[in-house]
Parts: C-alpha cells; structure tokens; sequence
C-alpha cells in the first residue's frame, strides 16, 4: 500500500522545549493510525504542524505527493487534510445544519456569492442533510450547535470535517470528554470509514485505539518509537516500559 | 399572521416615509435636517454593523471614511469652483458638481482605503485591530489637518449639493428622500449580503475564525472584502454628509465620530443592520435633547455610554423586535 | 566650509535626538500603565489619557496655587492614582471579563465624561504653566547648542521610572503578583492574594504614571480638553510596535516612536526643500512628516504582525 502521508525527519521546539524530536511516520492510503504516548509526548504538536496550525523547525511533510511542510493551514484543509480539535471547535451560534453546510461550502468552491440566499441553497443543504444522516444526526438539524451536549458537538465536529469529503482526517482526541455510551456511538460512526478515509488519530483511551487502528505508533518526547499493528505494540517491550507501564 | 418583527420593520418604514410630511405640517423644517442627518449616520453604522456584528472586527477607525467620502464630494466641488485641475489625476479635469460623479467617487475612494487600511490592519486581531484602525484614521485626521491645500484644520466649504438631473438636492424634502432611497437600497444589499454564501463565512469569522481556516476557508480574504464594502458603505455616508452640512472639516474624521459610530451600533443592535437605524436616531436625538438642557450634555451621554454596555446589551432593536432580530 | 556644514548637521542631529528622548519618555510613561493593565487584566483602556488630562490640570492649578511645582506633580500623582482607583472600583473591574469591544465602549463612555467634567471645572480655555524656576533655563550639553534644562530633567525622571518599574516588576513581592497574575490568574487566587485589590493597585499604578506624564508635559504644551486622547492614540502606535503587555516593548517602542516623529518633523521637510520650491516642500512636507510613525507602525506590522516584544498573543 501507499503511503498517503509521509513525515520525515520533524522538529519543532519551544525555546528549549523539543516538543517533535526527529519525528518519521508513514500512513497508508485507506487505514486507521492510531498515534499514542504518555502526557507531553507531543502528540498535538505534531497534529498541529501537519495540519499547519504550528510550521516545523525542519523536516517535510509530503502528503498525497505534494511537499506541504510550508504550506497555510486552509491550503493544506482545500487539498483534503482535515482535522479536529481536542477542545471542539464548532460555528456555537448557527445551527447543527448550518455548521455541516459552511464545511461543504468550504470546499465546492463557491464562497465568493454574494446574493444568493445560503440557508435556501439546496446544492448547500442537500449534501449537509445527507452527512448528518451518515453521523444519526439528521433529528437535530436545528437545534443551535451551542445547545447539543458534549458528545454531540464532538460528532458534529466530526461531520463537519466528513462534508468536506477529506482524503484524510487528523483526529486529536476524538473521545476526549466523552462517556462510555457516547465514545461507542463516535466509534461506530468512525469504524465504517476505514478503507474510505485515512485517519490520524490520537486517542487517550487505549480501548478505542486498540479495537480501531490497523497500526499505531507511540510517541515519547517527540520522538517515534515503534510503528506496529496494534498486537505488535502491545507485545513490545520498549512500549510497556514507556508507556503502558504507566498506566 | 405578521410577526412581531416584521410589525416593528412596517412601523419604521412608515415613520421614515411620513417624517418630512409631519415636520413640514408642523412647521418644523429643522426636523428635515435632523432626520436626514439620522438617516446617513444610519448608513454608516450599518455599513460598520457588517464589520462588526457580522465579522467580529470591533473597528474603531470607521469615521476615516466617512470622512474621505465626505473630502472626495468637498474635493470636486472646489476644483469645479475654482476651475483647477485635481491632482495626481491623469489629464486636466477640473473637478465635477454631478451627484453622479459625486457619489459614486465617494464610493471609490473609501473602498480604496478601506483595501489598502484592511491589508495592513487584519493582519492582527483583537486588540490590536482595534488600536491599528484607530492609529490609522488618526493618521488621515492629521494629514488632512496638515494639508493647507483643501482648507487644513479649517475644513472646506462646499459651494452647493451634488446635481443630479430631475432633482433639486438643495430642497431639504428632497434630499433626505435620496438619503432615504440609498439607505433603503444599502439594507437591501447589506441584508443580502450577510444571508448569502459569502456572509455565512463571515459570521463564521467572528463565531469561530480558527474552524474556517482548518476548514480550508483563506479568512483574510473575506474580511478584506467585508472591511471594503463597509468602507464604501461609510463613503457614501460621508459623500451625503458634505451635502447635508455644505462642509467638510477634519472634524467628521475624529476618532470621536469612530467611537459614536460604535455606540450607534450597539445601542441599536449588533448584527442586525437595522438596529443601527436606530442606534442613529437615539444618539442623535438624545444629543438634541440633552444639548436643549445644558452645553454639558456629554457628562450625561458619558455614563449612558457606560450603564448601556453594563445592563442593556441587545440593543434598541433587540428590545423591540425580540429573539428574531437578527435574521430579519 | 564643508566642515563647518558637517558640524551644524551634527548639532542638529544630537539636538534633534534629545527631542525625540525626550518625547519617548513621555510615550513611555503612559504606555507602561496602558500595557501593565492590558497584560494583566485583559482591559483596552481608552480612558488612560483622560488620567494624563487629569494630571496635567490638577498640576497647573495646584502648581499656580502653592507656587511650588514639586507639590503640583505630587498632587497630581495622587490624584490621578487615586481617580484611576475609583474607576476601577466602580465601573472597570466589571469590564475584565468582557468583550473588548465592551471595554472600548465604557471607556469611551468614561472619556467623554471626563473631559466633560474639565470643562465645566477649568473652563474651556487652555492652561499654560512655565516651567520651575530651576529647571527654566538651558544648558550647552552640546558645543554652541543650549538646550531647554526642563527637557533634559524629564530624560532623567523618565530613565529612573523605568529602572524604578523594572525593580518593581523583578524584585518586588507586588511585581511577583503582577507576573505571576498575568499568566496564573486563578493560581494567585488560590494562594489567599487578593486578586481583586491586586488589580485595584495595579490600576492605580498606571493610573499614576499617566498623570506624571500629564503633569510633566503641563509646562510644555497648552492644558487643553482633548489633550488626553492625542497621546493615547501615539500611545497605542508605541504599543503596537514594542508588542502588548510587555514593559520592555513599551520603552523600545516609545523611544522608536519618539525619534521617529521628531526626525520626520525635522528633517522630511528640509529633504523635501532640496528638490522641491520651498513653499510646496513646507506643505507637503508638514503633512507627510506627521505621518512617520504611521509608517514605522506598518512596517513593524508587515513584519511582526504582533510587535516587536511579544508578552502575550495578539489573540488575546
């Protein structure tokens, strides 16, 4: 298989903080990757320098064969690298509706209209209903998005980042702040997309990690050290003493 | 079935269409001026409303075009007067005394500024947008205090309104039916512009900019367009006003006037654009009716100022209109 | 004769840089507070030069009454620290938490009051107060050039408020308040300080140092209403280019600010003159040259959209 996103050789540091060590990682095309490591390991730098909220001090990013290390945050986003936030980050004052609409907007390339009225748009509306079946989301349609409770908004941010039809999504914590029931609906909107889109994701709760990821690497002072299929890494050595010794 | 919203819009388009008839039957012609005056600082706080209760740009230099449109109409007509050339224009034109000119380079010079003034300042956000637009249109007060050319701190008479063919300008019933019309007709862009594709990314701006960028959304150019036409939208104000006063100082450009455009917006309804309609109308009125008691009347206004951001934050129109006003 | 030319360029050079520090200084002054407030309580206060109106005028009057200057400033500094206290107590510490936009209205709100109530207490005619007899005269620090003694005192006291706050800020149990709340608001809390009069004195602080401004610059310029809010728009210019909430970017940025605007005013016309007639050089040149610090802030924000010392991000 391909890899769709390929880093290598990443540094990022905060004076003198290495926060991103010499980091390498390689996703394939179509599966899930899970990216763990203890607290401070830098996990949401890294996310934050591939999807261009931070640049790197040195190293590429190749994504889908173009070098994308220097290029903004909503370039990176219009070219299909998506991502989410461990705190959610939505549109709180439009509605659950309108906040899947201005995703697609985002990327069908018509933002530049000034007249027509956008809440009558059906190319607009259309799809965004369509995404928020995917998600079992549709019920809610106008509901404001500051009103859903926590685990709602964590799925709206995920359909949002859907809409825009990514070819890969950086997931920071999907799961953060959520209950058992609410992360066992978030994993099986996610577990059909694998094969469909290539996800990123960093995950606190092993469970979900481990029953989600085709690989995972674990991360440790900003420096990769094992890539494996979730059985390989649990096995590993150097990982239980790390990491999962921890726990 | 009406909505409550819709009543509070018909009653205000009424009370704008009868209010020159019931000061003329009263005989009360300083009302014409008084409403026409309302009427345009309505403009530019609408056009800033869009900036500010849409895009989250809390600009606190907005009065710097109503002022160069203001200057463009004085500009013309001096150069018209005096059969002078304009200058840094091609050719030896010698100004105009054609609303239609007029207008339309009030217009033209603000939105220029307002692109040039919007690369330089929404390179940054929050407090520092704020004191930059302010810095800025301190920057065209002074230089248009210093410039000897067009009056300086003196200001510039303006030798008769705009000529447009059909109409007489320097009726006051008439004007403020122009200022009326154009009001009108910028809501009616306004209102389509934030309900468009376009205005939806906008409100997202100031809800959530940091979303629109991890959604592929290049913010900086939405706001440079918004901060453009609400720029224009203030230079037509300002064009209008050289007409109403037949003046153009470095007044209309003090950051005072930023800061009452401001307070006209929030007092009206922020995010609304025809709260500010109202927000003019308070603040003009109320300073008619304080300046009748005292000359002190700002000590007054002052606290108002104060106790309206502490206790009253929906504004006039929020008040009236309730929990729809801002989709109407 | 070449020399000679040389020499007098020179000259007007040195002097000119004085004029600039000495300007700086004053900027400095005012900025330090508008910064402390903003890096610690988050407040955009528009009515930090209403203080500097307030300083001057208590000053005049009080320097005119007692005859002595000395007791003008110190009147002055009380006053001022003790008005910015009452604001802060009855209307800013309601505004911390909210909108920045919130926080322009109120003090702008404040400032029209403000020079409202001086006009009704002063007057609306402008006060001039001549400088103390001591510090009335010149002094040749440079070759054949005597230069104002009252210019180079505030050079003085400005360098030693600046040594005076960095001590505070460093060593200070108050300035490790002042540190430690701008970046661990709810931690100082937590360890029993009262964080709400930490503020008020912080308040006060800057509240004061505005009206020593005010009160040095009585003797310079007219006391006029209106006074407050030219320097509070060049004081936003310096903060802007020396970074938000960082004292150290307030003195940068003020002295940058103070040079600039003085060697424009000096020099762009005389350039001017050199390939232009006089009479247009003076006009273009006068309206051009009050533009200089416009143009370092834009340069400044092409490059360091946040300024030169960034203590927080411009996000804030």
């Amino acid at each position: 298989m391909a890899n769709l996103l390929s880093v290598n050789n990443l540094h990022k540091s905060f004076g003198a903080l290495q926060a991103t060590d010499d980091l390498k990682l390689n996703v394939e095309t179509g599966t899930i990757h899970g990216l763990i490591g203890p607290n401070g390991a830098g996990k949401t730098t890294a996310i934050n320098q591939l999807s261009g909220e931070l640049f790197a001090d040195s190293g590429t990013i190749l994504f889908d064969g173009e070098n994308i290390t220097r290029w903004p945050i909503y370039k990176r986003a219009q070219f299909g690298l998506q991502r989410s936030y461990q705190i959610t980050s939505l549109f709180p004052e439009f509605s659950v509706l309108d906040n899947v609409a201005i995703a697609i907007q985002a990327t069908d390339g018509h933002s530049f209209r000034f007249w027509g009225k956008a809440r009558k748009d059906k190319s607009l509306i259309d799809p965004a209903m369509a995404v928020l079946e995917q998600v079992g989301m549709d019920h809610l349609a106008h509901t404001p998005a500051t009103d859903l409770a926590h685990g709602q908004q964590r799925q709206l941010e995920l359909a949002m980042t859907l809409a825009t039809k990514p070819k890969m999504l950086l997931l920071d914590e999907p799961m953060a702040g959520m209950g058992k029931s609410e992360s066992h609906s978030m994993m099986e909107v996610l577990r059909p997309l694998k094969g469909k889109i290539t996800i990123l994701m960093v995950e606190h709760d092993m469970d979900v990690v481990f029953a989600l990821a085709d690989h995972v690497s674990v991360l440790v002072r900003g420096h990769c050290l094992v890539t494996g299929t979730p059985d390989e890494v649990r096995a590993h050595p150097d990982v239980r003493a790390a990491y999962l010794g921890e726990e | 079935m009406i909505t409550r919203i819709r009543s509070v819009q018909i009653v205000t388009l009424l009370i704008l269409f009868s209010l020159p008839f019931i000061a003329t039957a009263m005989n009360q012609p300083f009302w014409v001026d008084l409403s026409t005056r309302i009427l345009i600082y309505a403009i530019a706080a609408m056009s800033l409303d869009i900036i500010l209760g849409y895009g989250g740009m809390v600009s606190l230099g907005h009065a710097m075009f109503l002022g160069i449109g203001a200057y463009s109409v004085g500009i013309l007509t001096h150069h018209s007067f005096e059969g002078s050339a304009v200058p840094f224009l091609p050719g030896e034109w010698t100004g105009s005394m054609s609303g239609l000119v007029h207008l339309p380079a009030s217009i033209l010079a603000s939105s220029l500024l307002g692109l040039i003034i919007g690369l330089l300042s929404l390179r940054t956000v929050g407090v520092y947008f704020i004191m930059i637009t302010l810095a800025f249109a301190q920057m065209m007060f002074y230089f248009m205090i210093s410039l000897p050319t067009y009056g300086g701190e003196d200001g510039l008479n303006v030798w008769g309104r705009s000529e447009i063919p059909g109409l007489d300008l320097s009726d006051s019933v008439t004007f403020y039916f122009v200022c009326l019309m154009l009001l009108l007709a910028f809501w009616f862009i306004a209102r389509r512009l934030v309900d468009s594709r376009f205005g939806g990314v906008l409100r997202g701006c100031k809800q959530n900019e940091q979303r629109l960028k991890a959604l592929g959304y290049n913010t900086m150019r939405y706001k440079l367009i918004a901060f453009t036409i609400a720029g224009a939208g203030a230079g037509l104000a300002g064009g209008l006003l050289a007409n109403l006063n037949e003046f153009v100082g470095p007044g209309i450009m003090h950051w005072t006037k930023s800061g009452e455009l401001i307070v006209m917006v929030l007092l009206g309804g922020m995010g609304t654009l025809i709260g500010p309609i109202f927000g003019s109308a308070a603040l003009l009125l109320l300073e008619e009716i304080l300046s009748a008691y005292t000359e002190h009347w700002m000590i007054v206004l002052g606290p108002i100022l104060l106790l309206v951001v502490l206790f009253a934050r929906r504004g006039i129109y929020g008040f009236l209109a309730g929990e729809g006003a801002k989709d109407g | 004769m070449q020399g000679h030319y040389l020499l007098m360029t020179t000259l007007l050079f040195l002097e000119q840089t004085l004029n600039g520090l000495q300007q700086g200084v004053m900027l400095f002054l005012m900025a330090a507070g508008l910064t402390l407030v903003f890096g610690i309580m988050h407040l955009l206060n528009l009515a930090h030069g209403s203080l500097y109106m307030v300083g001057a005028y208590v000053c005049a009057t009080v320097t005119q009454a007692s005859g002595s200057f000395l007791i003008g400033v110190i009147s002055a500094l009380g006053a001022c620290a003790a008005s910015g206290m009452v604001i802060e107590i009855l209307a800013m510490r309601r505004l911390y938490a909210r909108e920045h936009l919130d926080q322009v209205l109120a003090t702008f709100g404040i400032i029209l009051f403000f020079n409202e109530l001086v006009k009704i207490l002063w007057g609306p005619q402008a006060l001039f107060l001549n400088p103390p007899a001591l510090l009335n005269g010149t002094m040749e620090i440079l070759p054949d050039t005597p230069y104002p003694t009252y210019r180079l005192f505030i050079i003085a006291v400005g360098l030693i408020v600046a040594l005076g706050l960095r001590h505070l800020i460093l060593n200070t149990r108050v300035g490790m308040l002042i540190r430690a709340g701008a970046t661990h608001r709810e931690m100082v809390g937590a360890l029993g300080v009262n964080i709400d009069w930490l503020y008020t004195v912080v308040f006060g602080l800057g509240a004061m140092l505005a009206g020593l401004s005010g009160a040095l610059a009585g003797p310079m310029l007219a006391i006029q209403v209106g006074m407050g809010e030219n320097i509070l728009i060049l004081t936003f210019v310096v903060i802007i280019v020396g970074g938000v909430g960082s004292v150290r970017g307030a003195l940068v940025g003020a002295l940058l600010v103070g040079l600039v605007d003085t060697y424009a005013r000096a020099f762009l016309p005389m350039g001017l003159r050199e390939f232009m007639e006089p009479a247009n050089a003076d006009n273009v040149g006068a309206a051009a040259s009050g533009m200089g610090i416009y143009i370092l802030m834009a340069i400044v924000l092409l490059f360091k959209p946040s300024g030169l010392f960034q203590a927080y991000k411009g996000q804030s």
